[in-house]
């Protein structure tokens, strides 16, 4: 039992900067633009996430770091797509190697320090509630936020009107432009939310994953953030179980590795890719219908007027 | 007049030539590195080197290099730069660079390569290493005797021989402590990723392992151990600072001394294409002092290293025994051989686990 419990602490923590960064690109991605720079943004956001939180030896400082680095890098890149209205694949794969440069650059003094981490809610009775106690009320405050995130970002899509013209923007720009919407202007917004979520996910890993700063330390979770966005057809519903199924069968196939099963290691390392591509197929064939992508995703929207 | 252009045109190449020759009055030293300088980990200790190397003969050489090279067919083009750029030494710091540092030797006769790791040799390429493993066996004894549980943590990160023996090394010794002692394997299938070496620990921990080792170069490991009240050794590097607590000790890569070696060989012209594959008696390694345990198991480690430092003491002693319980054969008189260690591909009795690939 108390295995099980260890288990799903895992599979929650490493989940976690998936799901937020992946949150962010989805909203990105929602009002029609692709921004590959996720991974970018969150390196710079764990360097100046680790920056914020040892320089005032407050974690929430750090985050809030975290948070405007990631939105910064996103107005580069808001910048140059939309307001030059440069190729965004370019952009965004230059945005993600100018952020690994820059992170090097602003970490470099404070490569081999530690921090205290995150700490995690505790309230006397229901955190000691045996397999469920620590998993519902002993996590730290990332792990909450990035629920009610996903929660408040679905309910902003479907349930209101500004979520409906953000997504109106990302099918079709000219009918919005027409119909009077400043879509460069959502657009931006769009971005933004993505960058400050990317720099959020960031920092969740050197203020609670693994509590120090190393160049390259978020070793291409960026690119599974924005792969997720894809599999999950770009629905937030789908989004929490890839980002979850990920984690649990990343972790899971370490504690295999444990138990010696004997099945390949290499195997194994690619189950998580696997079992997410084909969970997300699967979901996505039993509803009928075409491509469920934002039809001007990753196109140039130049007004005419 | 075409005549004395020609000539005036000869003249600026010579004079080029000359003034090149002046600026090159130092030995220009090059190194390509896998990662980041503050990795605190692989290339941070050959950075270490270089500084140390800097440091004993800096008015006669000048250092250059490259960080965050990847390997593979892009690090030819690095390795070609520093060539241009007039290196005549050029180190280049992992396994994946064998094949480019290679090509590009066979291309540039008159200028020396030293791969490290690397198993490809030319008559203008050498290749260094260090035999990890002894210190591994240390860490064996030391695991054995601190381990409460009897169970140790083992991540890995390529079933390469490198790694294989390592572990080998590790159980081997261990065994002579506890004849009974288990050993957890997981494989992380990368080199550097903080996470995922930190889920490895975690799920190791969580499955009754009390003394976490690995082959992956992050702190992540040795921070988790350290948070959950557990032991563990470090990698590469003094690691002592994420777990004040917690690190028993560490293989230090120490490649000072072999860099000082090679560059004033080069200087006095006798630089010839060697393999070294140097241990703790020509110090390509060191051990990290012994912490946190108590004096008598101190004292059996400090033991350990002198015997093999001595020569009396050979981690891959015979009898070996496989996993099917036959015995290896033992090509080195009374203990395996280099080439066996080297390409080692097996596990020992005692590890109840399957080699992936195997």
């Amino acid at each position: 039992m108390e295995l099980v419990e260890a288990i799903i602490l895992a599979v929650l923590a490493a989940s976690t900067p998936l799901l937020i960064a992946a949150t962010g690109e989805l909203v990105t991605e929602r009002s029609g633009v692709l921004n590959l720079g996720v991974e970018g943004m969150m390196i710079v956001g764990a360097a100046c996430g680790f920056a914020g939180a040892w320089l005032t030896g407050s974690i929430f400082v750090g985050a809030l770091f975290g948070i405007v680095a990631g939105t910064l890098m996103s107005l580069i890149f808001a910048l140059m797509a939309l307001g030059l209205a440069v190729n965004q694949v370019a952009t965004g794969l230059a945005l993600t190697i100018l952020g690994i440069g820059l992170s090097g650059l602003i970490g470099a003094g404070f490569v081999g320090e530690r921090l205290t981490p995150a700490a995690h809610l505790s309230i006397p009775g229901l955190t000691d509630i045996p397999l469920i106690g620590r998993v519902l009320f002993g996590e730290d405050a990332f792990v909450y936020f990035s629920i009610a995130l996903i929660i408040g970002v679905w309910w902003f899509l479907y349930r209101t009107r500004a979520g409906l013209i953000l997504r109106a923007c990302g099918d079709n720009h000219v009918s919005a432009h027409a119909l009077g919407y400043p879509v460069l202007r959502i657009r931006t917004f769009a971005v933004m939310f993505g960058g400050a979520c990317a720099g959020l996910a960031g920092a969740y890993l050197p203020l609670a994953y693994t509590p120090f700063f190393i160049p390259g330390m978020t070793a291409g979770r960026g690119w599974i953030a924005l792969a997720l966005v894809v599999f999950s057809s770009w629905r937030p519903g789908r989004l929490v179980v890839g980002a979850y199924l990920f984690g649990a069968v990343t972790i899971l196939q370490l504690h295999a590795q444990g138990w010696g099963v004997g099945i390949p290691s290499q195997f194994m390392s690619a189950l998580p890719y696997l079992a997410t591509v084909i969970v997300l197929v699967l979901l996505s064939r039993a509803r009928t219908g075409g491509s469920t992508a934002p039809a001007a995703l990753g196109t140039v929207f130049v007004p005419d007027r | 007049m075409r005549k004395s252009l020609l000539a005036l045109a000869a003249g600026l190449l010579l004079a080029g030539s000359v003034s090149a020759a002046s600026a090159a009055d130092k030995l220009k030293v090059g190194f390509i590195y896998l990662g980041p300088i503050g990795d605190l980990g692989w290339t941070y200790q050959h950075d270490v080197g270089r500084l140390a190397l800097v440091k004993e003969l800096g008015d006669k050489i000048e250092t250059t290099y490259l960080e965050n090279v990847p390997e593979g067919p892009d690090a030819e083009r690095a390795i070609e730069q520093l060539v241009r750029a007039g290196n005549k030494l050029i180190f280049t710091t992992s396994f994946g660079y064998m094949d480019p540092t290679l090509k590009v030797a066979k291309k540039y006769p008159n200028v020396h390569f030293e791969h490290a790791t690397g198993y490809k040799r030319n008559p203008n390429m050498s290749t260094y290493s260090a035999k990890w493993y002894q210190g591994r066996y240390i860490q064996g004894l030391i695991a054995a005797k601190m381990s409460k549980s009897g169970v140790l943590g083992y991540i890995g990160s390529f079933p390469i021989p490198e790694v294989v023996s390592g572990i080998n090394a590790t159980i081997l010794a261990a065994q002579t402590i506890n004849p009974n002692i288990k050993v957890k394997i997981i494989w992380a299938n990368t080199w550097f990723d903080p996470g995922k070496e930190a889920d490895a620990a975690k799920a190791l921990i969580d499955q009754g392992a009390d003394v976490i080792m690995q082959h992956t170069d992050s702190p992540a490991a040795m921070q988790i151990a350290s948070e959950r009240g557990k032991l563990a050794f470090g990698q590469d590097s003094e690691m002592i600072k994420f777990g004040p607590k917690t690190q028993l000790t560490s293989i230090l890569d120490t490649w000072g001394p072999y860099y000082i070696a090679r560059v004033k060989a080069e200087l006095d012209g006798t630089w010839k294409s060697e393999d070294t594959w140097g241990g703790l008696d020509s110090h390509m390694f060191a051990m990290a002092p012994y912490t946190n345990m108590p004096d008598d198991v101190k004292k059996m480690a400090e033991d350990a290293q002198a015997a093999i430092t001595a020569g009396k003491l050979h981690p891959f002693k015979c009898p070996i025994v496989g996993q099917d319980g036959k015995p290896v054969e033992c090509k080195g008189g009374d203990h395996l051989d280099d080439g066996q260690i080297l390409g080692m591909n097996f596990y020992v009795k005692g590890i109840d686990d399957k080699l992936p690939g195997k």
